[in-house]
């Protein structure tokens, strides 16, 4: 369909195909040349490895059997990389097609393979492997890469829907299965009512993180795109539980046997499990973090103490028949705040790649298994119980969504409309988790296995490939707002506008901060919990040693360029002119549009997004290092023009002073008092926009000044000792000012704690609110800087 | 903080603001510490362009989301500041720099030079500008007025670009 557009793809996904199936067709061979024992062609380098003892050392051998198991794991998860790539290669599929699908159907292909071959499938997977190996480090990855502040925002609608949404759907599921069980006509009557049970726990396990660069395409809001992402952590961890308990049921008794009490102390089991597992995974979170306050000599192996510590949390979880998923999940979530200011810059890039790597490859591997068993013959083609499985599924998750946030409705600010709720319900895509659970299945106590197996796959596929590719078009038809997208160039310039207002706003107001409760919680923080769990020495970016390598230039500069007599300049008047309209041709226009679209700060988005199987790149980055270069060669010409204003006003009287260095004024101690007060009201997840936007001073506005200050993160200059060039920085500006004729430059974005005092009275307005406000949010800038105890704004995503 | 923030913020301010605003009270006194806690000098304003606390609300009240109820309500008095007109010449301020009720080339070349990376050359802003004006303009004064504005940007959802919630 949308493959014509793009011819190269498709020859480089076939020869990526065609490599592949030659490995895989290479290792067959490989293993039916050793697997039998009679000779057959083969190329003369490979001799058959011998059986029998050998009378002569043989040049050539081949020894299959010893590398079976990690060279064939090795071959697909390679063959799954490359079809990744192929993928990524088209421009627009990953926004259309979730990556599952990719997945599962190259899991489908190795599995056709292996079958067609003949071939026998190492045993990659059981109970143990899967539960030990396979599962936390996906479980890690999802937990690491959460975006906190906006699901503890959000944290009781989304335990509410996830919760309760999982055991709604698990039960009703499973008692209408057992329900249709009940017809003789179906031939199902052996399947008890725990085995329907279990059933449809394991068959609610939804896996929506799929769909979340699908919807992440079509933009949808933010809090919607955290119930899915927060359903997909938390789901997994639920369903495991249920699952556990109750095979541990359907061990116990017949079903006959369970009395109310066995039920009570089910559910009593339940929230023990998931309290007691988040509870140990938190104290594992504090452990290592305190750990990494100290690992500052020894900096290779902090990667290693964060997926230690983490995985020995969700061990024993485990061993205490806690949830070790819940555990694990906390673990990370607890951690990650703290680590991401002990650790080195390049452990900090280290672990989130390997994290990334570690749950990637287990994901392949479980799909993979899961296409190997597809196609296979160990199924049970029951129709009645596939289809009504799949009935079920559908209605019982509708019947969840719409009643559950029907009542958590009430209790929101922003209530989640119709829509929002249909396209939670859509996004409702099995996964890797449904598979593994009913693999895993203990064929003693479930007869029905392979029956078992078949429904839930026929529910994976289903979901994955028939809602997952439908859920983009979906949203886009659901939206009333259709992005239009001949949009005038007036209205794209004017909504970005908006866009970095309404983010100004957000931060003057402070409204990340939702509840008391988090406001505390963070002044709890900040008064035990960093002075403890933190390292002394705040690690400095580079873009911070940058700005400061530019900075001490500057510096010399401005020593060695001496007083610089600014005579009065005129105030250059917007010169009337006369435009001549120049008919734009439509390839202009959209140029136009391109190089807007391209080059335009984007406004923070509030919530990183998320890519399971990727690390978005920074562009805020890229951004920040031009706002520096743009803000050194302002200051460079305002300091050599004595004006500094883009459009050219002057600028007043500043004494210029730095917050940060050792001052004999008393203000800056009351300052910094002041700053450490205001900690408490700070965000400490905010993250500046990368806009330099300036609102023009207007009596009785707001002065919002961000953009370029913010990019410098306060708290890595060092306070104090402070080399002696800046001070004479400070002399030097001082008199540059004075020698003025009372107009000093007045710095288009100050520096980072440089408060200008505004001495001179005769000013216009414009000019002296203009100060005042910059000095206002330079002082703001400290305030939430020191509240920035991790990631100033490009260091850390 | 809370405390000090209630007995600073007299009731009949109180009830002033409230009416002007539309905000709840529950807002408000959040919002004015907030305000407390910006305002380093602890002398009522935010630095020395005189923003006092009033001011700060008004600004703000600009962003608060319209309701559908309001839309009916007191169609005689004076327009509540967050209607969709107020938002918009709350932006429409931000680019008209002289005050003049029109935007003009220089004006949107410096709100443009502000959002856009340094890789753009001048001459492309400049264009970029032309452009801007051209599509906007309809009475030929190469420049915007506040009604071209305006009808710029009908298509465009102003209510819910420029509302934020306000936290209780």
């Amino acid at each position: 369909m949308g493959f014509q557009l793009r011819v190269p793809f498709r020859p480089w996904n076939w020869l990526l195909l065609l490599v592949a199936l030659k490995c895989s067709r290479a290792s067959s061979d490989l293993n039916e040349s050793t697997n039998s024992s009679a000779q057959h062609d083969l190329n003369v380098r490979f001799a058959a490895a011998s059986f029998e003892p050998a009378e002569t050392i043989s040049v050539f051998s081949l020894d299959y059997d010893y590398v079976q198991i990690p060279y064939e794991v090795t071959l697909w998860i390679l063959l799954a990389s490359l079809a990744k790539i192929g993928f990524h290669l088209h421009p627009r599929l990953p926004g259309l097609v979730p990556e599952s699908c990719l997945l599962i159907a190259v899991g489908a292909l190795v599995g056709a393979i292996i079958f067609g071959t003949d071939h026998k499938s190492p045993p990659v997977m059981d109970s143990s492997i899967y539960f030990l190996y396979l599962l936390p480090p996906i479980v890690l990855e999802g937990g690491y890469f959460m975006p906190t502040r906006p699901f503890f925002e959000n944290v009781g609608s989304i335990l509410w829907w996830s919760g309760l949404g999982a055991l709604i759907s698990a039960f009703g599921v499973g008692l209408s299965l057992h329900l249709v069980c009940r017809v003789p006509a179906f031939g199902l009557g052996d399947v008890t009512l725990l085995q329907s049970l279990l059933f449809g726990s394991l068959v609610s396990a939804v896996d929506p993180v799929a769909v979340l660069a699908v919807l992440e395409e079509a933009r949808v809001n933010e809090p919607l795109y955290m119930m899915i992402f927060g359903e997909a952590l938390l789901n997994d961890g639920i369903s495991v539980v249920l699952y556990n308990i109750l095979i541990a049921f359907t061990k116990m008794h017949k079903f006959e046997d369970i009395e109310p009490v066995d039920i009570l102390a089910g559910c009593a089991r339940f929230v023990v499990v998931g309290v007691g597992g988040v509870f140990f995974g938190v104290v594992f979170g504090f452990i290592s973090a305190f750990i990494t306050r100290f690992t500052e000599n020894i900096s290779a192996i902090e990667p290693l103490i964060v997926f230690m510590f983490s995985y020995l949390s969700y061990l024993v979880a485990e061993t205490l028949y806690l949830s070790g998923i819940l555990a694990i999940t906390a673990c990370a979530v607890t951690m990650k705040k703290y680590v991401e200011e002990n650790v080195s810059q390049k452990s900090y890039t280290t672990i989130k790649y390997f994290m990334k790597m570690l749950s990637s490859v287990s994901e392949t591997l479980i799909f993979i298994f899961m296409g190997v068993s597809t196609v296979g013959k160990n199924h049970e083609w029951n129709w009645a119980f596939v289809c009504f499985t799949l009935a079920f599924c559908q209605i019982w998750r509708a019947i969840s969504v719409f009643a559950l946030f029907y009542v958590s409705n009430q209790f929101r600010t922003f209530p989640f409309s119709i829509k929002d709720q249909c396209i939670i319900f859509y996004s409702g895509v099995r996964g890797a988790g449904s598979f593994s659970l009913a693999f895993l299945l203990p064929l003693s106590l479930f007869p029905r296995k392979k029956m078992f197996v078949t429904a839930t796959l026929v529910v994976i596929y289903f979901t994955v490939f028939i809602q997952g590719i439908t859920i983009g078009p979906l949203v886009r038809y659901l939206d009333v707002r259709k992005t239009n997208k001949k949009e005038s160039i007036n209205e794209e310039l004017h909504t970005r506008l908006m866009d970095h207002l309404k983010a100004g706003i957000e931060d003057v107001c402070g409204q990340w901060s939702h509840y008391q409760v988090r406001d505390k919680f963070k002044k709890f923080d900040h008064k035990y919990l960093r002075k403890i769990l933190i390292r002394k020495n705040l690690p400095k970016s580079s873009i911070v040693s940058l700005y400061k390598k530019l900075e001490v230039k500057q510096a010399i500069e401005m020593a060695e360029t001496g007083v610089l007599s600014s005579a009065g300049f005129s105030v250059p008047r917007p010169a009337q002119r006369i435009q001549e309209t120049k008919r734009l041709s439509p390839e202009d226009v959209k140029s136009m549009r391109d190089i807007l679209t391209h080059n335009m700060y984007q406004v923070r988005q509030r919530t990183l997004s998320y890519n399971k199987y990727n690390l978005k790149p920074q562009t805020s980055e890229k951004q920040a290092k031009e706002i520096l270069i743009r803000r050194q060669n302002t200051l460079r010409a305002s300091v050599r023009k004595g004006h500094s204003l883009p459009w050219g006003k002057p600028a007043g009287t500043k004494n210029i002073r730095y917050l940060s260095f050792p001052y004999s004024d008393p203000q800056p101690a009351g300052r910094d008092a002041r700053v450490a007060d205001c900690t408490g009201n700070s965000d400490s997840d905010s993250e500046f926009p990368s806009s330099p936007f300036y609102t023009p001073p207007r009596t009785g506005w707001l002065q919002e000044r961000r953009g370029t200050q913010e990019i410098i993160p306060m708290k890595s200059l060092p306070r104090g000792g402070k080399p002696p060039s800046f001070g004479s920085q400070r002399k030097t500006s001082r008199d540059e000012h004075v020698g003025g004729g009372g107009r000093a430059a007045l710095r288009p974005k100050p520096l980072c704690h440089m408060v200008h005092e505004e001495r001179d009275s005769g000013e216009d307005s414009e000019e002296g609110a203009s100060a005042g406000g910059s000095r206002w949010s330079a002082e703001h800038r400290p305030s939430r800087g020191h509240h920035r105890s991790h990631s100033p704004l490009l260091r850390r995503k | 903080m809370g405390s000090r923030a209630s007995t600073l913020l007299r009731d009949e301010e109180l009830e002033e603001i409230k009416k002007e605003t539309g905000c709840e009270f529950g807002q408000i006194t959040r919002l004015y510490s907030r305000f407390t806690s910006l305002d380093k000098g602890e002398n009522g304003t935010l630095r020395e362009d005189q923003v006092n606390f009033r001011g700060f609300m008004r600004t703000l009240a600009h962003f608060r989301p319209i309701e559908d109820n309001e839309k009916s309500k007191d169609v005689n008095g004076p327009e509540p500041l967050n209607s969709r007109s107020n938002k918009l010449h709350f932006a429409f301020r931000l680019y008209d720099l002289d005050k003049d009720d029109k935007i003009s080339r220089d004006e949107l070349l410096q709100v443009l030079r502000m959002m856009v990376g340094v890789n753009i050359s001048d001459e492309q802003l400049g264009s970029i500008a032309d452009r801007t004006i051209q599509e906007a303009d309809q009475d030929g004064d190469s420049a915007i007025s506040f009604t071209e504005f305006v009808k710029v940007l009908e298509k465009v959802d102003v209510e819910q670009k420029m509302s934020i919630r306000f936290l209780h």
